[in-house]
């Protein structure tokens, strides 16, 4: 019996021979183990008590996962785990190199900071609807995005996250949120649509969707293929991923409905996911189709950023604000990615990072005020510095981190950008960015002077002192924007590393394909 | 649509597509079939019998929630991923055992764990839809 089930040919050659040390295990438990944990926490559905507890647990462990994984791709460079054994291009990589390992791991922090926050934003009946496991298999999606060394699988894992963000998005069943949910859930289907339709043609034209396939491929084929087509397909698809003019509006038409928390997490990871995409796609993949889209992504990144920035300033709704601050920072990035080089992507880089720790600290801020003042819109919440100092002292730190003042976060990825504008040539780039910043600025002072410092009604709202389930998330973000700020050699290097890896991706092929391999 | 002709026929209806599901799940490795298309088929079975005797039959006789059917099937797909991690061969490596019962060769894999996984998921996500499809079609 037994021999009928053997293969019937000699399949080593086909085969990765060595076995994989626990470091290259790293690569994939990421999402292993987010899987593994939301499976559980499906099973255990009927235990609301147990649910937080679990999922902040193995949020915790992902965060752990996460960091060893950054220290093993600093210290060894790239690495690579195949899926069953077969060598690529065959079978399918899980890549990691620093941008990927960096993003993973900011990634990790903020949903265990929305983890904690949790705590006291998701009432019993979100328990019952699935917040966790939705939270967990979300974050499996969002690090399978950041790890995969396959395009197709990059698709599968943005699949994954989408499922589980129409979960959270929905969550309370309220009429305001099936309308958000029906917008987000609209564009991001027709982008993804588009990413798989291009992803289908790129695989007509290479015959291959392994990441460093592709890079190493396209040298050859740049005379005979139209690589510019699915660079401009793959720009646009990405671009609605990730928010930018023209295909922003949905952000802020969605991202206030659900709740704080479920905002705080996509403000944080979803848009970012998307120009995590891009970065890989036009700075790593097709370098040189980037460089003759320079131009319109710049100029996509600057009317991003100012729609962005005057969305904010016209808007009175706290959370609706924050989208279109959200919007404002994906063009500053998408202006880094147009720059290039490594002070842009670099710049680009540190901004999405930043990014992602500031605007979920926002949202928890948001969620806070709200709370405390009982009103959504920064016309009526008043009186908040007077309730509780250093609530409004925190939310001041992440207001000036996000407007990109010293000595917060905002402030070196913004000094990259302008610089490396300027080093080009570039001046109304580098002039949309100083704009950007100063009415980026103004924007959070009319937020901090009307809703914080205005005199006002101190009984609205809740009345009880914050909890630290409440309070630490925010604190550990505006202290994380505080530390960055001050001290921010090790992140800068590990950033100028992970771009240098991208422009230059030698050790990532070689990291998939040792030895050369056979084309 | 709750005839007598029907409500005899659809247990034994029922326990032949189960049966029959499980058959095309295991022969799924060297043949058409698999998880996928075995749990539609469970699926259909649960369906066609809720029909005929009510959901609530149904949730008893299947005595889990359709969703944790669900979290154990992507559980187990997980677990016969990880299990490469103890025989130190990359993720998801296909691994063979042949226990012997009772004089007969019985092959057993991480493959066909993880294709039960998928048959698991299957029945609990789309089961959990159908079920609640039918309760609420007020017949």
């Amino acid at each position: 019996m037994a021999a009928s089930f053997s293969p019937p040919a000699d399949l080593s050659a086909a085969l990765v021979l060595a076995s994989p040390t626990m470091a290259e295990w790293l690569v994939i438990l990421p999402v292993a183990w987010c899987l593994g944990v939301g499976a559980l926490l499906v099973m255990l559905r009927r235990s609301l008590g147990l649910q937080p507890g679990i999922a902040i647990a193995g949020l915790a462990g992902l965060v752990l996962i996460d960091g060893l994984l950054l220290t093993h791709v600093a210290a060894n460079g790239p690495a690579t785990m195949v899926m069953g054994r077969w060598l690529p291009p065959f079978g399918i990589a899980f890549t990691v190199d620093m941008t990927g390992a960096l993003f993973a791991l900011v990634a990790a922090t903020v949903a265990l900071a929305a983890g904690i926050f949790s705590l006291v934003d998701i009432n019993d009946s979100g328990r019952r609807y699935g917040f966790y496991p939705l939270l967990m298999v979300l974050m499996a999606g969002v690090s399978g995005a950041f790890l995969t060394g396959d395009i197709f699988n990059l698709y599968v894992w943005f699949e994954v996250l989408l499922i589980s963000s129409f979960g959270l998005l929905v969550l309370g069943s309220e009429r305001e949120q099936i309308d958000g949910t029906v917008k987000y859930g609209f564009l991001n289907l027709v982008a993804t649509t588009l990413f798989l339709v291009t992803t289908g043609y790129l695989y007509a034209v290479f015959g291959t969707l392994n990441m460093a396939d592709i890079a190493r491929k396209a040298e050859n084929l740049r005379d005979s293929a139209p690589l510019m087509t699915l660079v401009g397909l793959y720009v646009l698809a990405f671009a609605m991923k990730a928010a930018a003019f023209p295909v922003n509006f949905w952000l802020p038409a969605s991202y206030h409905t659900p709740r704080v928390v479920v905002s705080a997490l996509f403000a944080g990871l979803l848009t970012k996911v998307g120009i995590y995409a891009l970065i890989r796609v036009t700075v790593m993949l097709f370098p040189v189709e980037r460089e003759e889209l320079s131009f319109v992504l710049a100029l996509a990144g600057a009317v991003t950023m100012l729609v962005g920035v005057f969305g904010a300033l016209a808007q009175t709704d706290f959370r609706r604000i924050l989208g279109y601050l959200i919007v404002s920072g994906i063009g500053s990035i998408i202006a880094g990615i147009a720059i290039g080089g490594p002070g842009g992507t670099g710049g680009a880089i540190f901004y999405a990072l930043h990014s992602m720790l500031v605007m979920t600290g926002l949202y928890f801020a948001s969620g806070i005020a709200i709370r405390l003042g009982a009103s959504t819109s920064i016309a009526t919440l008043a009186g908040l510095y007077r309730r509780h100092a250093g609530f409004a002292a925190l939310t001041l730190m992440l207001c000036f981190a996000v407007s990109g003042l010293p000595p917060f976060s905002g402030f070196w990825p913004k000094v990259m950008l302008v610089k490396a504008a300027l080093d080009i040539g570039a001046w109304w780039l580098a002039a949309a960015l100083l704009l950007t910043g100063f009415l980026t600025m103004i924007v959070t002072g009319r937020l901090f002077l009307l809703a914080y410092w205005r005199e006002g009604a101190d009984t609205a709202g809740e009345t009880a002192p914050l909890s630290a389930a409440t309070l630490g998330p925010l604190a550990a973000l505006a202290l994380a924007a505080l530390l960055i700020g001050l001290y921010p050699e090790p992140l800068l290097a590990a950033i100028q590393s992970a771009a240098a890896g991208l422009a230059e991706p030698s050790a990532y092929l070689n990291s998939v394909f040792p030895a050369g391999g056979s084309q | 649509m709750r005839s007598v002709i029907f409500r005899t026929v659809a247990p034994f209806l029922t326990g032949l597509m189960v049966l029959f599901s499980i058959f095309v799940l295991l022969r799924g490795h060297n043949a058409p079939g698999g998880g996928f298309i075995g749990g539609l088929i469970a699926v259909s079975a649960l369906a066609i019998y809720g029909i005929a005797h009510g959901v609530e039959t149904v949730r008893r006789a299947i005595f889990f929630h359709p969703m944790a059917i669900a979290g154990a099937g992507l559980f187990a797909a997980t677990i016969a991923g990880l299990v490469s991690l103890v025989a130190r061969v990359p993720f998801m490596t296909g691994l063979w055992i042949y226990p012997s019962v009772l004089g007969t060769e019985i092959p057993l894999s991480t493959v066909m764990l993880f294709d039960t996984g998928v048959y698991l998921v299957v029945i609990g996500a789309i089961g959990s839809v159908a079920l609640s499809l039918e309760e609420r079609g007020g017949s």
